[in-house]
């Protein structure tokens, strides 16, 4: 049994965490605001690298002290090299670089969003490869067939908004209060989600990909319309989004017939229609359905030490002058996709 | 100047890639929904970016730097962050000095927006064109009106 020390600063959290290669998560320590507060996948974002500075080295003490362990139990150590912020990353990677190089460890240099692509793994041990992942957040709205450690095959992506994004600015227009996502979801629940026409972007659509900038916008015209209420206006976005991420992953599940499963992280997977018109989707294809809990989904150590568990059983590791990456996409080979509407 | 659609904005986009150099600070005012980001996607689209441009509101910088661009560009959106305090921890002035940055919710800089921004400010008509205000500073007179 490996057990891997993981430390996550590429945006809005600093954390730090210990597990195993056996999925028992020994500590997880995370520094800054309230978790309730950020649901998908933060609203307050830590700029200040020395802010993560401060709250690392406590935080990896903490997290060692709550295992019992001490450092030279580790058997290697995981950090967020990217995407990310670039001051923050690097704190946390010049971090590990430094307690790998002190206790003699290896470094293992992980992508955030590989992260989040393979937690659900830590989650569900029933989990296998290759399944078919939306990652939806405040930052992300993708499809990938995860075939692999390392392997991710991008099906589809957002050209302009992330889903979590459309429901925090959506919050914010109709003034439903803080945090978006929940105060969306609740005075979604008091409407009627067809007595607004909103568009469904790129719906039916050959290309793959998702679009939230033009429903943002006509969330915009119906509150200035002054026809409807903001409940009946939430509604009708909450559904116009239901209808698109079902849309797409309808699609995805198409051109992926090898799927095992349907996996949905991110923090958007908290919202109760989505999560229930997902479960039916997959339902329908015969597919396992499966969501790791909302405290994994959002940002966090434990998926930043389970993606290094999953490299270092392979023998994934990094040399110490790996470089922090602020743009950094899983999957490298995807197509490219312009921006709605931009001619070559 | 008015711009009657997505169309119109994402060309304005193109035309200020035509005459933008590194070191300059574009400041894009205006509310959600103003077409901001879709200004400063046809600005990196024409810049030569064949990826998405996606918004840059949660990754709060978003750099784009050769071969994918002709020349570095960083794609910042200041939107979730509080002050100018903050805003200083983001390096910018260390981006300045190669890239161009291109800047969302520029309010949140304060007194701390470079003197030399071109100030561009989207606002959305009644009818749902954008009409776009620009404030010119010394280092954009010679560029303009745009030719």
């Amino acid at each position: 049994m490996a057990i891997i020390l993981g430390i996550e600063s590429s945006c809005d959290e600093t954390a730090a965490a210990l597990v195993t290669s056996e999925r028992h998560i020994l500590a997880h320590k995370l520094a800054g605001q309230e978790e309730a507060h950020r649901p998908f996948g933060g609203v307050v974002p830590e700029i200040a690298a020395r802010a993560h500075v401060d709250a690392l080295e406590p935080l990896i003490a903490a997290a060692l002290d709550e295992a019992g362990l001490e450092l030279a139990d580790v058997d290697a150590i995981a950090a967020t090299a990217g995407p990310g912020l670039i001051g923050g990353v690097m704190v946390g990677l010049v971090t590990a670089k430094a307690l790998a190089l002190a206790a003699g460890k290896p470094l293992i240099a992980v992508n955030h969003l590989e992260g989040h692509a393979l937690t659900p793994r830590l989650a569900d041990p029933a989990l296998c490869f290759p399944y078919l992942l939306l990652l939806v957040s405040g930052g992300h709205c993708q499809l990938l067939l995860v075939e692999g450690v390392g392997r991710y095959k991008r099906l589809a992506t957002t050209i302009d908004d992330a889903a979590g994004e459309a429901f925090d600015k959506t919050a914010k227009l109709l003034g439903l209060g803080f945090p978006g996502g929940p105060a969306v979801e609740r005075a979604a629940a008091l409407g009627d989600p067809k007595a607004v026409k909103l568009p469904r972007p790129l719906l039916g659509s050959a290309e793959p990909h998702f679009s939230f900038a033009g429903l943002k916008s006509a969330v915009l015209r119906a509150r200035d319309a002054q026809t409807h209420s903001a409940e009946d206006i939430a509604a009708g976005f909450q559904q116009a989004v239901i209808d698109c991420l079902i849309d797409r992953t309808k699609r995805a599940i198409a051109v992926a017939p090898g799927a095992t499963a349907l996996v949905v992280a991110g923090g958007v997977a908290a919202n109760g229609p989505i999560r229930a018109a997902l479960q039916q989707l997959a339902a329908a294809h015969d597919l396992p359905f499966s969501a790791p809990p909302l405290w994994l989904c959002t940002d966090n150590a434990a998926m930043i030490a389970w993606a290094g568990a999953e490299r270092f059983a392979l023998g994934l590791t990094d040399p110490l002058d790996v470089a922090a990456r602020p743009r950094w996409p899983l999957d490298p080979e995807a197509d490219k996709v312009r921006g709605a509407g931009v001619k070559a | 100047m008015r711009l009657a659609d997505e169309a119109a904005t994402l060309a304005l986009g193109v035309r200020i890639a035509a005459v933008v150099r590194p070191g300059d600070v574009i400041a894009l005012f205006g509310d959600l929904g103003a077409g901001k980001t879709t200004l400063s996607r046809g600005l990196l689209s024409a810049l030569g970016l064949e990826g998405e441009a996606p918004s840059p509101t949660f990754a709060i910088v978003q750099p784009y730097v050769p071969p994918e661009t002709r020349i570095p560009v960083a794609h910042i959106d200041l939107y979730r962050l509080d002050d100018a305090a903050e805003a200083e921890e983001l390096g910018l002035d260390d981006l300045l000095e190669d890239h161009v940055l291109l800047i969302e919710w520029p309010e949140r800089l304060g007194d701390a927006l470079w003197p030399d921004a071109l100030r561009l400010t989207l606002i959305r008509t009644d009818d749902g064109a954008r009409c776009l205000t620009a404030a010119v500073p010394k280092a954009w007179e010679d560029r303009w009106p745009l030719t």
